[in-house]
């Protein structure tokens, strides 16, 4: 899922600091997931926010909904009867919402209420870890299905570095050496030799160096 | 045991601490509460084994966010007590009306009334 975190709550009265009434709209899609943008973090906003005005003495309408979805026009067309009656939208989606949010209505002011950080996974419940880069061309099978590019702090993919000691990244002893882990798992799959392939370097055209990137699928579009 | 506590302090009962949640202690706060405070079972001595130690977490964030905002987070308590210490509720609702009473009225309350 695409993980997130909430902006700091001043950064946010700051972004509201001249509206009068706004509207937050959650996504039932990955940040609810991942407990930063679905239906109670957005009530929990809504309430802290009036609780911010109030305590200032300007009060602030704020109204409450939850899309299905923000990155589908169908779900953002959705508040397309009441966006008008707002000063601006808070969306709590992951960077594509506001987007998706701005391109549908040019003249609505949309902000963000969350810092987009990473493509990852829950290890526990409340913690969250990144595991993919979105280079575009995958290729975990070489690495015992493990993302060095993702996971090692320098993305190498030639082995580890000399920074990595008893399986730890030496950025810090919470970071496990993924290096050391893709060792590991390819030893215990008894394909080490695999490792010493001769592979040509990576193209990087498929992923951001080659621009905002799009995927077609023919037999959908209409 | 008629003991008694200040009237101030208005009881809602729940099953469990453990369903206390976020949006009640900010509604509460919202809509002019001085202060709110959970008062659930002895840590290691839930029912359903972890509802109090959820609501303390729970009672932490909102803390948090008060502070955030600006107001003073001691206006939130979670408070840990068996259903057979009376004596030890009376004593809580009276420390936490004081605590209160030190702090003065919610600025939220205040600008309410303005």
């Amino acid at each position: 899922m695409i993980v997130a975190d909430r902006k700091p709550l001043k950064e946010l009265l700051e972004m509201v600091e001249d509206c009068d009434k706004v509207l937050i709209l959650g996504c039932k899609g990955c940040v609810t997931v991942c407990n930063v943008g679905g239906s109670k973090e957005v009530g929990i906003l809504a309430l802290t926010l009036k609780i911010a005005r109030k305590k200032e003495g300007r009060l602030l309408e704020v109204s409450e909904k939850t899309l299905e979805r923000q990155c589908d026009p169908e779900y953002v067309d959705e508040v397309k009867d009441i966006v008008d009656g707002y000063d601006a939208v808070i969306s709590m989606a992951c960077g594509v919402g506001p987007q998706f949010l701005s391109e549908r209505y040019p003249e609505k002011r949309i902000l963000p209420a969350v810092d987009t950080t990473f493509f990852g996974g829950a290890v526990q419940h409340g913690i969250w870890e990144e595991r993919c880069a979105g280079c575009g061309a995958c290729g975990i099978h070489h690495f015992g299905g493990l993302c060095p590019i993702a996971r090692c702090a320098k993305s190498l993919l030639n082995g580890p570095c000399g920074g990595s000691a008893d399986g730890k990244c030496e950025i810090s002893k919470d970071v496990d050496c993924i290096w050391d882990m893709i060792v590991t798992k390819k030893m215990k799959e008894g394909r080490l030799d695999e490792l010493l392939m001769l592979r040509p370097p990576k193209v990087w055209t498929t992923a951001r160096d080659g621009g905002p990137r799009k995927s077609v699928r023919e037999e959908l579009v209409q | 045991m008629r003991l008694s506590y200040p009237s101030n302090v208005k009881i809602i009962q729940l099953p469990c601490s453990g369903r206390v949640d976020i949006l009640h202690l900010l509604k509460a706060i919202e809509d002019g509460a001085d202060g709110v405070y959970v008062a659930g079972c002895l840590e290691g001595e839930c029912h359903f084994l972890t509802g109090n130690l959820k609501a303390k977490k729970k009672v932490q964030y909102v803390k948090k966010i008060l502070e955030e905002i600006g107001l003073e987070p001691e206006r939130v308590e979670m408070f840990n007590l068996s259903s057979g210490q009376g004596p030890r509720f009376a004593e809580i609702a009276t420390e936490m009306v004081e605590r209160i009473k030190k702090l003065g009225p919610s600025p939220v309350k205040l600008e309410k009334a303005a």
